[in-house]
């Protein structure tokens, strides 16, 4: 190759090098800022009281009691708070035919979940606002629950919104290629059903919001445990009638989110209405009992799939019947109709086969609504997909490597659009099965499985490939009617003594978003990274953008760094020209000096030209205006989204006798493009690989008919802890995006992706000569012991 | 629930003298009283390990304690231990391993690991994933917290062997 080394390949850059954040040292000295850590003259704290019952009418509220209470400053049910804010209704205009039904603050006459907030108390101390919510009294008319998903859509169902007609909020049909014929054509059909259980995110710190009306100026800046700060502040002035400057939202530290805290909850709006009614700042922080009822919870799906092979194992067409259930309404503004969407999307689709018929059927009920949760979708289609691949496989008595191996899509048949209409630029199935096969020693495992069976010990092995969905463009929430940006922005500032201020428009929740972002920046301009700081959070100091989720912080967002710099850099080489008369195409930027191209020659400290700029302009030529602040945005527009591709790899052990399941090993292969930092990289895999694994093992929103949670606690709701989980090892292949200069695709999703699909194949691969098998998740121990008919 | 208590313990080595409500948890006593909001809350029953601190010696949950029972205590929490650098090699394998993610949980990590530190000074894997079985971390998967443990165990009987 000639030419210069492009900023990707540089040997003094930062990009591909496993770097600490900086930014996590004040989180390790207890020096972090979380909402609550926040302290305001003034400040009120609000608690909500919950509805007990899962469907109820409200008859009447009296608060009087309540509001006498020594230190409250205000009782409020949802009508003192009618006027202040209108209501939101969360559908997607591109989900045709999605319907759901005004979402309040506070429930006006009707409480359709258990948890759904119905009055609030606000006072001097959070303890005295607990105390005084005990005395508020509420008439209810208990309603029937709703809480099975068949029964929701059933005839004559009593619909949870009467204005709507039925229960079902959103249906989708798709049918490509021939899959009738493919069916008839096939020597084997498998058929099964697979069921998910609710569960939630479980952020360590809760939701947490700060409403600080200043009625002085009309001000209201909000503190918000989010990751979306530019989205909130459209929601919030959309609903409150407030103007864009008006409104400020700023995200502190976050203390985890995994798609939780993307979402329109409320209770925070009615914090939000309750500061402007106070005219103080006011504070809700959800404890994690009512976290538990409130958060938005997901994959409630039963899913029945059905795969058509020939005699040689070629994979002819999948077909897959997905009923979910997402609570009383749709969550705003993403909606709770996107999950159901991609399962129809993803399923099978890393396979040649051309047949594909799906339908989906997305149902009220009455339990807390679900929306959008790390890997939406994928963990599903995924499992579906997977776990019909392996049934294949044993059914044909071909090895489940060697079934994916003939029907994996090719490394070479790029571009190809999946019979559900994905288009892949290009993905790297095949090397990562051949990869992961030699770095999880698959043969030695298979030997070693036999020797352990020989002994009465039954071990699994559970391959699992998938694909992500990252860098999502404008057409997967904008072009439906969100206030959703699918563009970033990066605005790099020179400081005077050769630092770089980059403020961006993605937010930070531990990823190491700023990492990334200082990587990039200091790659570009040629400075030490420590010289780069990074600025994220907050609408008022950073570009509009649309924030990090979706894994999109790095394609996206790491992009317009990557051009800002860029941008920046050259306004630079043209001031440090005109000082040093040079051509600025003879000068280059390393170590934080300008230097030589060719021979590298130190020619100027950086400090020296912003100096120049900021306090010597009398030194400059006259015709010279120094620009040493560039801004740049990016949005991903040659493809809807940028795929990535993986494979998992699950080795367990089931005691037979007590149905415990022990992970004793965890692989991953996976290809996410250009790796900035490998060390970040890793450790999101594997963090969303354990949140995989709970789903598979341990999480599960048990309800009752009454549509009561029965494990509200987090004693009772079970987390992947230290002790059950395996250590998770990590290789990657790497296939760069062309879409973008940076070529970097995401990487937050594929953990949890393929992680519980790997388990359930491991499972079913020990359990297999017992003639058991489980397809319902999570796969406790009573489960295991009913599939090997124990109990 | 006017009527306070007088309390006389030791915080970071301070002494610290206040009246407190008897209902008032160690936890909401460290962060509203004394503004030492490294301390957190994720659970306020026991389960999370987030508000882990060490309380005469000994990790205790400060969710579950009352600050009234802690009248003659000596308390230290993260800003304590990391101003006086007694955790600062694993506080440094900590950020090296990025052994953590939101740092929500890691004040309690680093206080429950410098513990089983003291009294294991060569743990295995296993006996450092079972030490931390009350400590919930969503972000890491834990293999990498782990993994710094492990390495300032070792550097720590390398330092002593020298």
């Amino acid at each position: 190759m000639s030419g210069p080394l492009s900023f990707l390949d540089r040997p003094a850059g930062y990009i591909g090098r496993s770097m600490p954040r900086a930014n996590a040292r004040r989180l390790l000295h207890g020096r972090g800022t979380f909402v609550d850590d926040i302290r305001l003259p003034r400040l009120a704290h609000a608690v909500f009281l919950r509805s007990p019952y899962a469907h109820a009418r409200i008859v009447a509220i009296d608060t009087s009691d309540a509001a006498r209470v020594d230190g409250v400053i205000r009782v409020v049910t949802a009508k003192d708070l009618a006027g202040l804010y209108t209501p939101w209704v969360g559908v997607l205009t591109h989900l045709k035919g999605m319907k759901s039904a005004p979402q309040h603050p506070l429930a006006l006459d009707r409480a359709r979940w258990q948890g759904e907030p119905v009055a609030a108390v606000v006072a001097e101390d959070r303890a005295v606002a607990e105390d005084a919510l005990a005395r508020i009294a509420v008439t209810w008319e208990e309603l029937p629950a709703v809480t099975d998903m068949e029964g929701a859509l059933a005839p004559g169902a009593a619909p949870i919104h009467p204005e709507l007609g039925d229960n079902l909020a959103y249906q989708r049909s798709l049918d490509a290629g021939a899959v009738d014929a493919a069916f008839k054509a096939a020597d084997l059909v498998i058929e099964d059903v697979f069921e998910f259980a609710r569960h939630t995110g479980v952020c360590p710190e809760t939701r947490a919001i700060l409403a600080d009306f200043n009625p002085g100026e009309g001000t209201l800046v909000v503190h918000h445990s989010s990751q979306v700060p530019h989205m909130m502040k459209e929601v919030i002035l959309r609903h409150f009638s407030l103007a864009e400057t008006q409104v400020r939202v700023i995200c502190h530290d976050v203390g985890g989110s995994y798609g939780i805290k993307i979402h329109v909850y409320p209770d925070e709006m009615a914090t939000i209405a309750l500061g402007i009614l106070l005219k103080r700042p006011v504070k809700f922080v959800a404890d994690r009992l009512e976290s538990f009822v409130s958060d938005i919870h997901a994959r409630e799906h039963r899913v029945k799939g059905r795969i058509a092979l020939d005699k040689f194992g070629e994979i002819l067409a999948f077909e897959i019947d997905d009923l979910t259930g997402i609570g009383p309404f749709s969550t705003y503004p993403r909606s709770s109709a996107v999950e159901g969407n991609q399962v129809v999307n993803l399923m099978g689709a890393w396979y040649r086969a051309p047949n594909y018929r799906a339908r989906l059927r997305v149902a009220f009920q009455t339990k807390p609504p679900t929306s959008q949760y790390r890997a939406v979708g994928h963990p599903i289609a995924c499992a579906v997909t997977e776990g019909l691949v392996d049934q294949a496989a044993r059914a044909l008595a071909i090895d489940p490597a060697e079934l994916r191996r003939r029907n994996l899509l090719a490394d070479d048949a790029y571009p190809h659009t999946s019979p559900a209409g994905l288009i892949f630029e290009g993905l790297s199935h095949q090397r990562c099965l051949e990869r992961m096969l030699e770095f999880a020693r698959y043969d030695a495992l298979r030997r070693e499985q036999q020797d352990f069976r020989a002994r009465g010990v039954h071990r699994g092995i559970g391959l699992a490939c998938f694909i992500e969905i990252t860098n999502p463009g404008p057409a997967f929430y904008g072009v439906g009617g969100a206030p959703i940006s699918a563009q970033d922005g990066a605005s790099l500032r020179l400081d005077p003594g050769g630092t770089v201020t980059c403020a961006v428009s993605v937010t930070e929740q531990g990823q190491g978003s700023e990492t990334m972002v200082a990587q990039i920046a200091a790659s570009v301009l040629g400075i030490p990274i420590e010289r780069v700081r990074v600025v994220t959070g907050d609408t008022e100091r950073t570009p509009y953008g649309g924030g990090t989720w979706a894994s999109r912080g790095t394609g996206i967002a790491g992009e317009a760094v990557l051009q800002g710099a860029k941008a920046l850099r050259a306004n630079i080489l043209v001031l440090a020209g005109a000082i040093l008369q040079s051509a600025p195409a003879t000068l280059d930027m390393s170590e934080g000096w300008v230097v030589d191209a060719v021979t590298g020659t130190q020619r100027m400290p950086l400090e020296e030209v912003s100096r120049a700029a900021y306090f010597r302009g009398d030194t400059l030529p006259p015709d010279v205006q120094p620009e040493l602040l560039a801004s740049r945005h990016y949005m991903p527009r040659d493809f809807p989204f940028a795929f990535t591709n993986g494979i998992q790899c699950c080795y367990v052990e089931v005691d037979t006798e007590t149905g415990f399941v022990k992970l004793i090993k965890h692989w991953v292969v996976e290809d996410c493009g250009t790796v900035i930092n490998p060390l970040l990289v890793e450790e999101q895999i594997r963090g969303g690989v354990v949140q995989g694994l709970g789903a598979a093992l341990f999480e599960q929103c048990l309800y009752d008919a009454a549509g009561q949670l029965q494990n509200g606690t987090l004693a009772d709701y079970l987390v992947p802890m230290a002790a059950e989980m395996p250590d998770i090892e990590i290789a990657h292949v790497t296939t760069r995006t062309s879409s973008s200069g940076l070529g970097a695709k995401g990487v937050g999703e594929a953990g949890t992706a393929g992680a519980s699909a790997a388990v359930m194949n491991a499972i079913n691969d020990a359990l297999a000569p017992l003639g058991a098998k489980l397809t319902a998740q999570p796969f406790t121990p009573a489960r295991v012991l009913r599939a090997l008919g124990k109990v | 629930m006017s009527e306070t208590h007088a309390i006389r313990l030791r915080v970071n080595g301070e002494e610290v003298s206040r009246r407190v409500s008897p209902r008032q948890s160690l936890a909401d006593f460290l962060r509203d009283d004394l503004g030492l909001t490294g301390t957190h809350l994720g659970c306020e029953h026991g389960v999370c390990g987030a508000c882990t601190v060490r309380v005469d010696g000994g990790i205790m949950r400060s969710c579950l304690l009352l600050a009234v029972q802690l009248d003659g205590a000596e308390v230290e929490t993260i800003e304590g231990l990391s101003e006086s650098g007694a955790i600062a090699d694993l506080q440094t394998a900590f950020h090296e391993r990025n052994a953590l993610q939101c740092g929500f949980c890691t004040a309690g990590m680093l206080i429950t690991t410098a513990a089983l530190l003291e009294a294991n000074g060569a743990p295995s894997r296993a006996e450092i994933r079972d030490y931390l079985s009350g400590n919930y971390c969503r972000c890491t998967g834990y293999h990498a917290i782990v993994d710094a443990v492990e390495a300032t165990a070792r550097s720590r009987r390398q330092r002593q062997d020298r």
